[in-house]
This record gives C-alpha cells, structure tokens and sequence, in this order.
C-alpha cells in the first residue's frame, strides 16, 4: 500500500467536523447516523480538484477553493434593511431568513397562511416534524458528491417548509439565505427542506445573498418532494460578492402528475455551480428548468442540469441562457437520462450564449442517455454574439452602438426575465440585469460583435 | 438636400468588388426620387451606403446632406441628421419591444440635437396615433421586434418607425418586395400621407408597381453600379414595358 495522503483539503475541514460532532452529540441518532456517514464520504473525496477523467469537473479548476481556509459556527448580525436591499423582497410574501445557515425567527416575516408550516429546520427536526427523519438527506447527501457529502455532515439547521396536502398558499414562500458581514472567511451550509403534499400549488424564492466583503463559501442544499399532484414553482437568486464560491444542489423527487418549475438567475461568486437534479418517479410528472446566468471579470458560473425519467409519460424541459463578457466561463452541462421502462418521454434540451468579448468561454454540453424506445427528444446549445446586421439596424433608427448593443442584451435576457412571475421578485431580477449589463459592455470587445 | 458625387464603393476586406461605379445624383427638399434596376445593379447597396452600412467601403466621391459631407459619421449620426432607412429585409429582434426600441430612437435623437425628450406619456400618445395611422395590429407591437412578424407586418412596422420618427430624408430600399397588393397599398399611404415639402423620398425598387401608388418625381434607371438614364415618372412605365434589358446593353457598351 502506498502513503496514505488525505484527499484535496479534507484536513481543512476535519476538524471543524469534529468539534462539531462533538457539541451536537445529543442529536437524534438518525441524524447523526446521517453526518457521519456523509463525512465519511467527504473524506474519501476530498474538494474534486482533479480534472483529468472527471467529466463533473472537466472545466472548473477548484485549486483556489481547495487552498483556501474557512472558519466554522462564527456568525455576523443582520438587520431587515440589509436583507430588503440585497435581495428581492415584498411584505406579502411567506419569508423565512436563514443567517449563516441558521433561522433567524427575528428576521423572518411568517404570517400564519393556513396549510403552511415555514420555519426553522432545527426545529423540524428536533419535533420530528412530517417525514423528516425519512426526507432529510435521503435525495441529497448520500451520493458520491463531495459538496452535498460537505454540507450534509454539518447539516445542522436552515428552512423547512411544508404544504399541507390539497393546500394552496396564494403567496409565494421566500427563504432568504445570507452570509453576514463578519470578519474572515467562513464556511455555511444552507439547507431547504421542501415538502409539497398532494394537489397543492406553491410557489418558492429561494434567494441567497452575501453581506460580506470576503471570500466565503457556501455549499446550500435543497430536497423537494413533490407528492402526486404538486406543483412546485421555485425560483432561484444567486447573489453572492464576487470573491466567494457557491456550489449548490437541489434534489428533487416527483411523484404521479406533479410539476416542478425552476427558474434560476445566477450572477454572483467567484465560482458558482447550481447542480440540479429532477427524478421524474411516477407517471405524468413533468419539470421545467430555466435560468439565466450572467459572467463578467473572471467569474465561472455552471449549470449541471439532469433528469431522469423513471417512468413513462414524463416531459422535462431544460432551457438556459448565458450572457459572458471579460474573461468569463460558464459551463452548461445539461443530462437526461430515460430509463427502459420510461416509454413516452419527451425531453427537451437548449442553452444558448451570447459571448460579449474574446476570452469569454461557454463549455456547452447538452446529453441524452435513451434506453427506451418511444421516447421525443431534442437537444442543442449555440454561442453567438452581438449580430452586426441587428446592431446596423438600430443605429440607423439613431441609436449608437453601446446603446444598441444594451439594448439587444437586454432583448436576449428578456425571455428568462419573462419567466419570474412573482412581482417584486421580477422587478429585482430585471433591476439588477439592467445593472450588470453596462459592466458586461465595458468587458465587451469587437469580437462579441458577428 | 442629398448630392451624391462620382460615388464609388465596394464590399470590406473584398479585393475587386467595386459595386458602385460612379454615381452623381442630386435629391432636392420635398422630392421623390425612384431608383431602378435588375438585380445586381447596386442600388440595394447605394442605399445602404447612403446609411453608412459596415461592410461597404466607400473609395471614391462623396455624399452631402444639405451640402456637408456624411461619409464619415457614424448610422445614428446619420439618422441624427434625418436619414432615415426602410430596410428590404428588416431584422427581428427577440425581447426588443418595438413600443421600447423607438422610444430609445427618439430620445438618441434629441440628445444629439440637444432637445428635451419625449415624456413617455406623450411618446405613448404619438405611438398610438401613429399605429392607428399605419394600421398595424395593436398586439403585434407589443411582442419582440419583427420576430414571428409576416413580411407584410415588418413593412408595416417600417413604416411605423417612419412616421414616428419623421425623417427628412427616407431612402427605402425594396420596401415593396415581398409585399401583396394591399399591403404595397398601405407602404404608398404612408409614404404619400408623409410627402412634405420638408422631406425627400429616395425610393429604390425592382418593379414598376410600387410607381403606381407612389408617383416620383424622378426616376432614375442603375444598372451596373451606374445610373445609366434618368427621366420623368414615364421612365418607369417605359421599364414596366420594355424590362433593363436595352439599358443593360448600354451599359456593356460604356463599360
């Protein structure tokens, strides 16, 4: 046997784990059951910083993130007013705030909506709330992922929400997570809990925003449940400062006719990763997965989108749209996979780029796996950049060039603008598109124009 | 108002591709000039030049709007001036509103010639008047630009664009391509409800139909990147009858 060396950066967390696992030694036993053996895990794994042969990891250089120490359990206040300015926000909505990975009861606005229970995780679990010793972790976390093994073993508290079977909450449910502004680097863990009971309709803001002025790393986890009959419309903010990582996971189940929208829009970190996958479990379920990420500086975004179809007469639709400028690069690496006995899936697959400037970079990778033999399926992905007969034609209306070209980049997001219904939340997401694009134009060069 | 003088032009970065091969042409206030000719002939291309398009290279003569050169400013400069463009095949624009688009118009416009902008509320009124005026269906304008329009519906939405911005100098290259009967009819209306002192046409086409609701004052035959006759609205007529073909040979003989 040769030396044992640890794999890349466990020892950095090792001990944080540790101490840990020690303070929460009174946890319910499943639930230690569940750190230890996602620790486990992480500790074969280690942060993926080998590229080579992993195709997960193929375009994404994690060495920076591997090098980097974070401190654990230290958390910063947060007032509501530096909530409402970061992120979307309306006072109609359901919101529960999760601050450094732990409710804020303080900061939440819950209004009592019958059929919703919304609030702590902590609490769920230590009440034993619904299925929760049965869901927590059961999508994600006990995969080989080392970001959903990571955030699994220190999974502690954040949101959970539940809608009641046939219930149908009129106001969409906001779970704010946000990095506070205290001092040094720090690690977090969000985790959303969703439970969506039979026939309801509920609408869900997951938004994350980032307070501090440091790096920070956050590796937020969410697990859907959709029971027969739900539909589950959820929207995703990615806010985090420009110097922080961000690799997220959603998991999600679905049962006989339930629906399961997403839409993300993804501007911040560093490093940013939204790793989603949707099983489509039963017959007629069907999912819908939109986003709209947006690069400038040296910022890497990358959807790793994937469905299976488990069953027949499942339909699922992965549209994405890329805006990248400066030395940018996003990754789409969009999978369905359909199983044998999924007969009469229909599978569909686009992400199309608009490239601003030369050293911009979209690895675009959209895949089929079909092991069925009645299936419609259609895929593609295109980068383009600024069209120059497009650009001619609104100079001669007697717009100049930064202005046309403004106005063509907004025209290009405007598809997936178009998909966040609720009010304020479309309002937020447009305000701070019309915000980024000048920052993408001053990146621009000539060659984002053909 | 336009003079154009020994006007040479190519396509960028092509060796050899001279399209215009010398063209004098004078567009006095408030006249309607027609261009004709076959295909190939240039005057799709002298239009564009006249708009200051990219990929020609302009190596020779010049262009003067009320007698300063514009071969050097920029499209928007130009339609700062008052050129305006009615495109043979107009892009669509997905997610551009055309409701959006020409405000963004007007208001570059009033910038460059240090005016106040329209306050939206005034700017709607002038939308829809001018939608009523053109006829185009109040729910196609509130989509993308273009996108999913029939050829029909973008002429149309050309013409909205002219009437909104008020040029003082319209060139309209092929405008009636692709158009039927009724729709032709609706570009004539607009273009004849427009004539002004004030404003010149400079109307380029293949065929002599669109002379027939719009009646120039000039017509002017291209062939081969030269205007090879220049004559009264009968000019056009004698075209309908006869093809290029006689000119065409002239022009074999001349080069």
């Amino acid at each position: 046997m040769t030396t044992a060396t640890l794999p890349a950066a466990v020892g950095k967390y090792s001990e944080a784990f540790a101490s840990f696992a020690e303070a929460n030694s009174d946890a319910p036993e499943w639930l230690k059951a569940v750190r230890s053996q996602a620790w486990a895990t992480f500790s074969e794994l280690g942060i993926p910083v080998k590229r080579r042969g992993n195709e997960l990891w193929k375009y994404t250089d994690l060495r920076p993130l591997a090098a980097l120490d974070f401190e654990h359990g230290i958390g910063g206040s947060v007032s509501l007013d530096e909530i409402k300015a970061a992120g979307p926000w309306d006072d109609a909505w359901d919101t529960v705030v999760v601050v450094d990975g732990v409710f804020s009861a303080e900061l939440s606005n819950l209004q009592g909506t019958a059929g919703l229970t919304a609030g702590s995780l902590a609490e769920a679990i230590s009440s034993g709330t619904g299925d929760i010793e049965t869901q927590l972790a059961s999508l994600a976390g006990r995969e080989e992922y080392a970001f959903t093994a990571l955030s699994t073993a220190f999974v502690d508290d954040g949101a959970y929400v539940a809608i009641a079977d046939d219930a149908d909450p009129a106001t969409p449910i906001h779970v704010v997570f946000v990095t506070s502004n205290a001092s040094g680097s720090r690690a977090s863990y969000p985790r959303l809990l969703v439970d969506a009971g039979a026939n309801t309709l509920a609408v869900i803001i997951e938004t994350h925003i980032n307070l501090a002025e440091s790096a920070q790393l956050s590796l937020p986890v969410v697990e859907v449940f959709a029971k027969p009959g739900a539909t589950v419309r959820h929207y995703r903010v990615q806010m985090e400062n420009e110097l922080s990582y961000h690799l997220g996971t959603i998991r999600v189940h679905q049962l006989d006719d339930s629906s399961f929208n997403s839409t993300t829009f993804a501007v911040g970190a560093v490093i940013a990763r939204n790793d989603i996958h949707t099983q489509l479990d039963a017959p007629g379920a069907s999912c819908t997965l939109h986003g709209l990420y947006m690069t400038s500086g040296t910022q890497q975004q990358d959807q790793e989108i994937s469905t299976t179809h488990a069953k027949p007469h499942c339909t699922s639709k992965q549209f994405y749209k890329g805006i990248l400028s400066g030395k940018s690069h996003a990754v789409f690496s969009g999978k369905v996979v359909v199983e044998r006995d999924a007969q009469k899936s229909d599978a569909t697959q686009k992400d199309l780029n608009l490239l601003l400037s030369r050293g911009a970079e979209i690895d675009a990778k959209p895949s089929l796996e079909i092991y069925a033999d009645d299936v419609t399926a259609a895929h593609g992905a295109t980068a383009g950049h600024v069209d120059r007969d497009t650009l001619f034609y609104l100079q001669s209306r007697g717009v100049d060039e930064e202005a046309a070209k403004a106005i063509l980049i907004r025209g290009f997001a405007a598809e997936m603008l178009d998909e966040f219904k609720p009010k304020a939340l479309y309002e937020f997401v447009e305000r701070v598109t019309d915000e980024r694009i000048p920052v993408l134009l001053a990146e621009s060069d000539a060659l984002g124009t053909a | 108002m336009l003079e154009i003088k020994n006007l040479h032009a190519s396509v960028l970065d092509i060796d050899d591709s001279e399209i215009l091969k010398g063209i004098d042409l004078k567009v006095g206030k408030g006249e309607v000039h027609a261009i004709m000719g076959p295909n190939g002939s240039g005057k799709s291309t002298l239009a564009n030049v006249l708009m200051g398009r990219f990929d020609y290279v302009v190596t020779e003569g010049d262009v003067l709007i009320d007698g300063n050169s514009i071969l050097k400013l920029r499209p928007d400069q130009r339609a700062h001036l008052g050129m305006f463009l009615a495109f043979q095949y107009p892009a669509e624009i997905p997610g551009v509103r055309p409701w959006q688009f020409l405000k963004a118009a007007l208001d570059s416009k009033a910038d460059a010639n240090g005016e106040d902008k329209m306050s939206v509320r005034n700017f709607s009124k002038l939308f829809d008047e001018k939608i009523e005026a053109v006829g185009i269906n109040p729910n196609l304008v509130k989509r993308s630009l273009n996108e999913g329009f029939s050829g029909g519906e973008k002429k149309r939405n050309e013409m909205l664009q002219l009437e909104v911005l008020q040029p003082s100098l319209a060139i309209l290259d092929e405008t009636d391509s692709g158009l039927d009967v009724d729709a032709l009819r609706i570009v004539a209306e607009g273009v004849n409800s427009m004539r002004s002192p004030e404003r010149s046409f400079v109307v380029v086409t293949h065929y002599q139909r669109l002379l027939n609701y719009i009646t120039p004052d000039v017509v002017h035959i291209l062939v081969k990147g030269k205007i090879v006759k220049t004559g009264g609205p009968e000019l056009a007529l004698e075209v309908e009858k006869d093809g290029y073909k006689q000119y065409m040979a002239e022009a074999e003989v001349n080069a």
